[in-house]
């Protein structure tokens, strides 16, 4: 067995032990962050609740620090795993500090009682999620975005090694997700908290984990490194994606491109032509583009939404046969776009393919 | 960071926080025990034959005096005044175990039909024993209820596993507290003539009739309860936040439901056993007293919600002993006009809250 904190062998989880998905065989290091991502329903969930007992395993077993789960005790589980659960809660007149408290549960005496310490890390707690102006408020008064840093408080207020986190991004707007996730990077890399969590946002998954889990169908999908998993057919196969693109350069979703023979050529360079293509694709026209270097940002964009690409090899002058395509298409299309070229050694010719489509009458800038 | 901030800080801190708290804590219960010396004296006090206050030190204390107003103040005032105590404590207790359980601020044995269930049981047992035996035991009667208030938490809970939604829970509730109450006054109708009238005044609701027998009885039962359920304090608190937090913290979640059930179930039943259904109290004190201490936090919302319950249905007791006297009111009618105002504007508040 290797040097693994959480070990997950052959795991099956299910409901009413009935299995959803089998076989789970996945090592996680300390201070790893493991994102499942997945459709909805594949059982992301199930697989956390499994892990952290809320649900009870239909086979396998789940080591944590090579100790089998099933022979912890409550009080001594409790001291090493903390979860924030998607479920809502409405607590009664509790402030954002009450709730913090509650993960010092574990370390209490019998009647519960803080101590000045517990307080003191009650307020480390809040310090460490940016949330310590909102301490005195009631918790129900305060914004999905400070909620969800206040449960986060709570769970590092636990003094967990692993914490569970189920789409802890749900209700947040982009600058909340991204505060969110920043803060979970320095604690698992800061404090050494082994973080296992279920996201929606691929995009934000493939920035933040050091693993990633594809949850589809009866097995887990895929399992590795992001740069492994994060490629245009993996994802379009784990989501079953057939209307639209997964780019995997930037981890952003496109929609499909527009269908058709291409009516507009795009002339573009060094990202001028994005803002043009994303324009034509929302009036649905479809569109060829060129001539782009393949290390070019349009390209990576022309590729998923472009009829046609006429590419040239980076570094390279243009090409005769680069050139002779895309004067075919300036021909064939009834339209030709300048969307702003700066012009350099390698890409002279496309002054010549711009003043081509000028004497056709079909230039537009 | 200068030194004004550091103050600001300072006053924000989670240690002034609790202290403040703290403060606010023994305030209400200052004003819980002032309000509950007040009741008790105005209790001893008022009736048909009015004690002055010296008197009544002076009977209480030194146990002297004239024979009828020492035989008014020990014989009958006193255990009323403490069952209505005991009883309403445990009363309210039982009510805010039950909004725990189910996560409901509606909820209270009344609503539930707990007590009526309990209601039903007893009046069953009494007829058979007075029928039989001439004579019921109060331990016997306790019995009867707590196993008639666990038939209905029963059918409560198998309706709450198929229906996850608390308005259809609370009516179903409602409804099985109906059917009990039908059920009992059918029995009561057919029972031999000699007990319907009592039968039919412990059905109804009252503290009245109680010996000191009964209060012994009650304290120890309530007593033992009150113990279990203040010790209980620290996973309630853990439970408010929802059970897979509470289990994430080391709760034992089935364990500690059970134990929620039993607990709640012996108070209500007690209740029932000696004063028949109190309607109300369960749900409105809880809801006074945690607005008032301003927090949940089990381990002093419990013996406030006990203290408020005793306070409350001593307040209640008396007015319906003395407000149309010689007549005497059913308990529930006064803490229903007192009690159910409450509970309309529990409700409105939650609304805006939403």
């Amino acid at each position: 067995m290797a040097d693994y904190y959480v070990q997950m062998e052959n795991m099956t989880v299910g409901y009413n032990g009935k299995p959803l998905i089998r076989d789970i065989c996945i090592g996680i290091r300390k201070g790893q962050i493991v994102s499942l991502i997945g459709p909805n329903g594949a059982g992301k969930s199930t697989i956390l609740k499994s892990i952290t007992r809320q649900l009870k395993m239909v086979g396998g077993t789940v080591f944590l620090e090579k100790k089998d789960i099933q022979r912890i005790s409550a009080r001594d589980m409790a001291t090493r795993m903390a979860v924030v659960l998607t479920e809502r809660m409405q607590p009664e007149l509790m402030t954002c500090h009450d709730v913090v408290a509650t993960g010092r549960y574990p370390y209490t005496g019998r009647l519960g009682l803080l101590t000045l310490e517990d307080e003191e890390k009650v307020e480390a707690a809040m310090r460490a999620v940016h949330a310590q102006e909102i301490g005195n408020r009631d918790f129900n008064a305060i914004s999905d975005g400070q909620r969800q840093r206040v449960l986060l408080a709570r769970a590092i207020c636990q003094e967990p090694e692993v914490i569970i986190l189920d789409e802890p991004t749900s209700f947040l707007d982009i600058r909340h997700k991204l505060e969110l996730l920043s803060i979970l990077r320095n604690m698992a890399k800061k404090k050494g908290i082994t973080v296992i969590m279920s996201l929606h946002e691929i995009d934000l998954a493939e920035k933040i984990s050091d693993m990633i889990v594809c949850v589809k169908g009866e097995r887990i999908f895929r399992c590795g490194k992001p740069e492994e998993i994060f490629r245009e057919e993996t994802i379009r196969e784990l989501y079953g994606i057939d209307n639209g693109y997964f780019d995997p350069c930037f981890g952003s979703l496109e929609l499909p491109r527009p269908e058709g023979d291409p009516k507009v050529f795009v002339i573009s360079s060094c990202g001028t032509g994005i803002p043009v293509y994303r324009k034509l694709q929302k009036e649905g026209i479809p569109f060829a583009a060129g001539i782009l270097f393949e290390n070019d940002m349009d390209y990576q964009l022309a590729r998923l939404l472009a009829g046609a690409v006429v590419t040239e090899r980076p570094f390279e002058e243009i090409s005769d046969r680069a050139y002779r395509e895309a004067l075919s298409w300036v021909q064939s299309c009834s339209q030709v776009i300048d969307a702003g070229v700066t012009f350099g050694q390698g890409n002279r010719r496309l002054k010549e393919l711009l003043d081509e489509a000028g004497r056709l009458g079909r230039l537009r800038k | 960071m200068n030194r004004k901030t550091a103050d600001v800080n300072e006053a924000n801190s989670f240690h002034m926080e609790n202290f403040r708290r703290r403060s606010r804590y023994t305030a209400v219960f200052l004003v819980l025990f002032a309000a509950l010396l007040f009741i008790t004296v105005l209790n001893i006090n008022t009736g048909t034959t009015s004690i002055s206050v010296s008197r009544i030190l002076e009977i209480l204390l030194r146990r002297g005096g004239e024979d009828t107003e020492y035989n008014i103040i020990w014989k009958i005032r006193m255990p009323r005044l403490l069952m209505a105590a005991i009883l309403g404590g445990a009363l309210s207790l039982s009510g805010f175990l039950l909004q725990t359980f189910f996560r409901n601020p509606i909820a209270g044995p009344f609503m539930l039909g707990i007590s009526s269930g309990a209601k039903f049981v007893v009046a069953l047992v009494m007829i058979y024993f007075i029928g039989h035996f001439s004579a019921v035991s109060s331990y016997t009667l306790v019995v009867a209820a707590f196993a008639g208030s666990l038939l209905c938490m029963g059918f409560i809970l198998i309706i709450s596993r198929r229906v996850n939604h608390m308005a259809i829970l609370l009516v179903a509730g409602i409804m099985i507290g109906y059917i009990c109450s039908a059920a009992t006054d059918f029995v009561i109708t057919f029972a031999e003539d000699s007990d319907i009238v009592n039968l039919h005044d412990w059905s109804q609701g009252s503290f009245s009739g109680m010996s000191w027998g009964n209060v012994q009885t009650a304290a120890i039962i309530v007593g033992i309860t009150c113990v279990c359920t203040f010790f209980l304090a620290k996973p309630i608190g853990a439970y408010q936040l929802g059970e897979a937090y509470a289990r994430s913290m080391g709760v034992n979640v089935k364990v500690f439901r059970v134990t929620l059930i039993l607990l709640s179930s012996v108070l209500s039943a007690c209740v029932t056993a000696f004063a028949g259904p109190i309607s109300f109290v369960g749900i409105a004190v809880p809801h006074l007293v945690k607005q008032g201490l301003n927090t949940s936090r089990p381990l002093v919302v419990i013996p406030g919600t006990f203290l408020g319950g005793a306070v409350f249905c001593m307040m209640c007791d008396l007015i319906a002993r003395t407000a149309f006297a010689p007549l005497e009111l059913n308990i529930s009618t006064v803490t229903s006009v007192f009690g159910a105002p409450v509970v309309i504007w529990m409700m409105l508040k939650r609304q805006k809250g939403r």
